[in-house]
C-alpha cells in the first residue's frame, strides 16, 4: 500500500465527509437540519478549499474559501433560517420514495458516477484524482434528492448542494475557476436564494402552504 | 464605445426603472432606453461589418459575424417588444391585473433581461456566458409570476427548478471544458476559458472529456432552447407571463440558448473528430419538432398553441445545426431570424386579442376580424408565416433545411414533412376560428401598438422574397464560422 502525504489525505478525508453529508441530507426530512447540514457542507468545502490554496500557494483560492465561509456557510444559512421561521416549515412530508429506497438508489448513483469520472481523473493532477468521482456524486445525489421531495424548501436545498458539488468539481479538477466567473457564480446563487424568499411568500400567499402538490394543475393541460 | 454602452444602458435603463418604474411616464422610458440599445447595436454591426471580427475589453468580449447579427435581432425585437409593451401593461394596469408596485419591477426586470441576453451574446468567456444566462433565467421568474395566479407561480416554480438544475448541468460541463483546456493552454486561468482561445487549440483537447462535457452543455442549455424532453417549462412559463415576457422569451432568449450550444457544438466537433454533436443536435431537434407538432391539437390557450410552435421551431433550427454543413448552416440563421420576428409579432396580436376577449382560451377569442381588423389580420398573416406558407421568410428557411435533409440525411426528411404537414393543420384549424368566427369582445382604452407587428412580419415578408446581397454575405460568413466541415 502507498502511503500519501498528509496534506492529500485530509484532501479526500474532505473529500469523503462531503459525500457522507449528501447522503445525511438524502434522509433527513427536518427541514431546519436540513438547513445546518447544508452549512456544514459548505465549511467543508471551504476547508478543502483552503487546504489546495496552502498547497498549491494560489491566491485566488484564499479568497475563494473566503467567498465560500461568507456565502455558504454564514449567510445563506441565516437567510434560510429566517426563511423558515418567518414561513413556518419545519418539516417535509414522507419523500415519494422511502429512505431505505433513497438510500439504495444514492448507492447505484455513487457507483456510476465513479465510472462517470474516469476520463476526467486520468485527465487531472493526481492531487486531487479522487475527489473528482465524489463531486459527481454529489451533484447527483442533490438531483435525487430533488426528485424524492415534495417541499419547495427541500427542493431549494437540494438545489444549492448540487452547486456546491459543482464547485467542489471545479476545485479538484481544476484548482478552481477564474476569479471572475467564481464571483458571477456566487452572485447568481445569492440572488437565486434573493427571488426564491420573495417566491416562496408569493407561493404562500396564494395557497397558504409551501407543499408543491398544489403546483400541478397546469399538467392536464398536456 | 458601442459595445460599452449596448451593454451599459439596460444596466443604468434597470437602476432607473426600478426608481422611477411605476411612473406614469416610465413606459415611454422603457421605450427610449431599448431604441438607444437598438441605435448602439446598429453602431456595433456596422463596425463588425467594416472591420470584421473584433475583440474587445482585454479579450473578454468577442464579436463576429455570427454574434453580431444576433446581438442586433436582440436589440430590434427588443425594442419593438417595449413599444408595444407600452399600451399593452397600461391596459392591464386598468384591468386591475398589476398593481403600479409590480409595473415597477417589470420595467426594470425587462432591462436587466435585455443586458444578461446582450451579456451572454457578447463576451468570449464561456464561464462569464454561463453567469448571464443564469442571471437571464433569474430575472425573467419573478416576471412569470407578475400577476400572482396559481397558474403562474406554478409557472414560475417550474421554470426556476428547470432551468435552475439544467443550467447548473451547463455550468458543470464548463467546468470539463475548463479542465481539458487548462492542460494544452496551461493553468494560468484567465484565457482557459476564452472562446477564441479554446478555438484555436480545439483539436489538441481531450476527446472523451469534451464528449462528456458537451452532454452536460447540451443538457443544460438545450432545456433553455426547449428541447424535448426539457421542455415542460416552456408553454407553462410563455402563457402564464405577461405577452410582451412571452414574446421576449420565446423570440430571444431560446434563440440565445441555442447560441450557447452552438457555440459549444463548434468546439466539440473541433475537438471530437467524431459524429457524436451532430447526431445529437440532430436527435434532439428532430424529437422535439415530432413532439411538439403533435402536442399543438390539445392546446385549448392562445399563448400555450404558439409556445409549443416555439419547440417546434427550435428543433428545426437545432436539427439544422446538428447537419452542419454551409446550406444548413446557413438556413439555420435565417431560421433563427425569421422564427423570432414572427413569433414575437404573433404573441403581440395574440395578447392584444386575449385582452379583447377578456381570456386567453382559443374557445372565448372570436371574430377578430370583424371588432378589429388589424389585430385578425395581424394574427391571420402571423400564424400563416409561422406555418411556412411562401412567400413569407419562414417558407425560405424551412425549404433550405428539407433541400439540405434531402441531400444529407434523407432518413429524416419524411419525418420533418410530416410533423411540419401536422403542425400547419393544428394551429391553422385553431386560428381560423379565431380570426373568422362570430365576434364577441370588448373595446379597449388604449389602442393597440400594432405597428412592431407589421414591421414584423414586412421583414419576414422581405426576407422571403429577396434577401439583400449583403445580409446574404453576413449569414454566409456566419455560417462559415460555424458550420465546418
Amino acid at each position: 500500500m502507498t502511503h500519501l502525504p498528509l496534506d492529500q489525505q485530509l484532501l479526500d478525508s474532505c473529500a469523503a465527509l462531503l459525500l457522507l453529508l449528501s447522503f445525511a441530507m438524502l434522509s433527513q426530512r427536518r427541514i431546519v437540519t436540513l438547513v445546518n447540514l447544508y452549512a456544514l457542507q459548505g465549511a467543508v468545502l471551504a476547508a478543502a478549499t483552503l487546504l489546495l490554496a496552502w498547497r498549491t500557494g494560489e491566491d485566488h483560492l484564499y479568497l475563494s474559501a473566503a467567498l465560500t465561509l461568507a456565502l455558504k456557510v454564514a449567510f445563506l444559512p441565516w437567510l434560510l433560517h429566517r426563511l423558515i421561521r418567518r414561513l413556518d416549515v419545519y418539516w417535509d412530508t414522507e419523500p415519494l420514495l422511502n429512505v431505505s429506497g433513497t438510500m439504495l438508489a444514492g448507492l447505484v448513483i455513487v457507483v456510476f458516477a465513479f465510472a462517470l469520472a474516469q476520463p476526467i481523473t486520468r485527465l487531472a493532477d493526481t492531487a486531487t484524482r479522487s475527489a473528482v468521482g465524489i463531486a459527481i456524486s454529489v451533484v447527483l445525489l442533490a438531483f435525487l434528492m430533488m426528485i424524492t421531495r415534495r417541499k419547495a424548501m427541500s427542493q431549494v436545498i437540494g438545489f444549492l448542494s448540487m452547486e456546491n458539488g459543482v464547485f467542489f468539481g471545479a476545485m479538484s479538477a481544476s484548482y478552481g475557476m477564474p476569479m471572475v466567473v467564481e464571483l458571477g457564480v456566487a452572485l447568481d446563487v445569492l440572488v437565486a436564494v434573493l427571488v426564491l424568499g420573495v417566491f416562496f411568500f408569493q407561493i404562500r400567499e396564494r395557497f397558504e402552504s409551501l407543499d408543491l402538490h398544489h403546483l400541478e394543475s397546469l399538467k392536464e393541460h398536456d | 464605445m458601442a459595445l460599452l454602452l449596448l451593454l451599459l444602458l439596460p444596466v443604468a435603463g434597470a437602476a432607473v426603472l426600478g426608481v422611477i418604474g411605476a411612473h406614469r411616464r416610465a413606459p415611454e422610458v422603457n421605450a427610449l432606453i431599448s431604441v438607444g440599445t437598438f441605435l448602439a447595436a446598429c453602431a456595433l454591426t456596422a463596425r463588425v461589418i467594416h472591420q470584421g471580427t473584433v475583440l474587445l475589453g482585454d479579450e473578454q468580449f468577442f464579436i463576429d459575424p455570427f454574434n453580431v447579427f444576433l446581438v442586433a435581432l436582440t436589440a430590434f425585437v427588443g425594442m419593438t417588444t417595449s413599444l408595444f409593451s407600452r399600451p399593452y401593461m397600461r391596459v392591464e394596469l386598468e384591468h386591475g391585473r398589476l398593481s403600479a408596485g409590480r409595473l415597477r419591477l417589470y420595467h426594470s426586470m425587462y432591462q436587466l433581461f435585455m443586458f444578461t441576453m446582450l451579456l451572454a451574446l457578447t463576451t468570449n468567456n464561456m464561464g462569464l456566458m454561463w453567469v448571464a444566462m443564469e442571471a437571464a433565467t433569474l430575472s425573467t421568474v419573478l416576471l412569470v409570476t407578475l400577476y400572482r395566479t396559481p397558474g403562474s407561480l406554478e409557472a414560475g416554480w417550474k421554470y426556476f427548478i428547470l432551468c435552475g438544475v439544467g443550467i447548473a448541468q451547463a455550468l458543470f460541463g464548463t467546468i470539463l471544458l475548463y479542465v481539458a483546456a487548462g492542460k494544452v493552454l496551461g493553468a494560468q486561468g484567465m484565457t482557459a476559458l476564452l472562446w477564441t482561445h479554446l478555438d484555436a487549440v480545439k483539436s489538441q483537447l481531450e476527446p472523451t472529456v469534451l464528449a462528456l462535457a458537451f452532454v452536460f452543455l447540451l443538457i443544460g442549455y438545450g432545456t433553455k432552447v426547449g428541447l424535448a424532453p426539457l421542455h415542460s417549462w416552456l408553454p407553462d412559463a410563455h402563457a402564464e407571463g405577461p405577452t410582451p415576457i412571452s414574446a421576449v422569451l420565446s423570440g430571444l432568449l431560446l434563440n440565445v440558448a441555442l447560441y450557447a450550444v452552438v457555440r459549444s457544438k463548434v468546439l466539440v466537433q473541433g475537438a471530437l473528430h467524431s459524429q457524436l454533436p451532430s447526431q445529437m443536435l440532430m436527435g434532439f431537434g428532430l424529437l422535439s419538432v415530432v413532439l411538439a407538432s403533435l402536442l399543438l391539437w390539445r392546446q385549448r390557450d392562445i399563448k400555450r398553441l404558439f409556445a409549443y410552435s416555439s419547440i417546434e421551431h427550435m428543433g428545426i433550427a437545432t436539427f439544422a445545426f446538428g447537419m452542419g454543413g454551409a446550406i444548413a448552416t446557413f438556413a439555420a440563421l435565417l431560421h433563427m431570424t425569421v422564427h423570432s420576428l414572427t413569433k414575437s409579432s404573433i404573441f403581440f396580436t395574440a395578447g392584444h386579442a386575449a385582452q379583447k376577449a377578456g381570456s386567453q382560451a382559443i374557445e372565448r377569442i372570436r371574430g377578430l376580424i370583424t371588432l378589429s381588423p388589424t389585430v385578425g389580420w395581424g394574427l391571420m398573416l402571423g400564424s400563416l408565416a409561422i406555418l411556412g406558407v411562401p412567400p413569407f421568410g419562414v417558407f425560405t428557411s424551412e425549404f433550405l433545411i428539407l433541400t439540405a435533409a434531402m441531400r444529407e440525411q434523407p432518413w429524416a426528411t419524411p419525418i420533418l414533412l410530416a410533423a411540419l404537414a401536422v403542425a400547419f393543420a393544428a394551429i391553422l384549424s385553431k386560428v381560423q376560428p379565431m380570426v373568422f368566427g362570430e365576434p364577441s369582445a370588448r373595446r379597449l382604452t388604449h389602442s393597440p401598438a400594432l405597428l412592431p407587428v407589421f414591421a414584423h412580419l414586412a421583414i419576414v415578408l422581405l426576407l422571403g422574397l429577396y434577401i439583400p446581397p449583403y445580409l446574404a454575405e453576413w449569414y454566409r460568413a456566419a455560417a462559415h464560422l460555424i458550420g465546418g466541415p
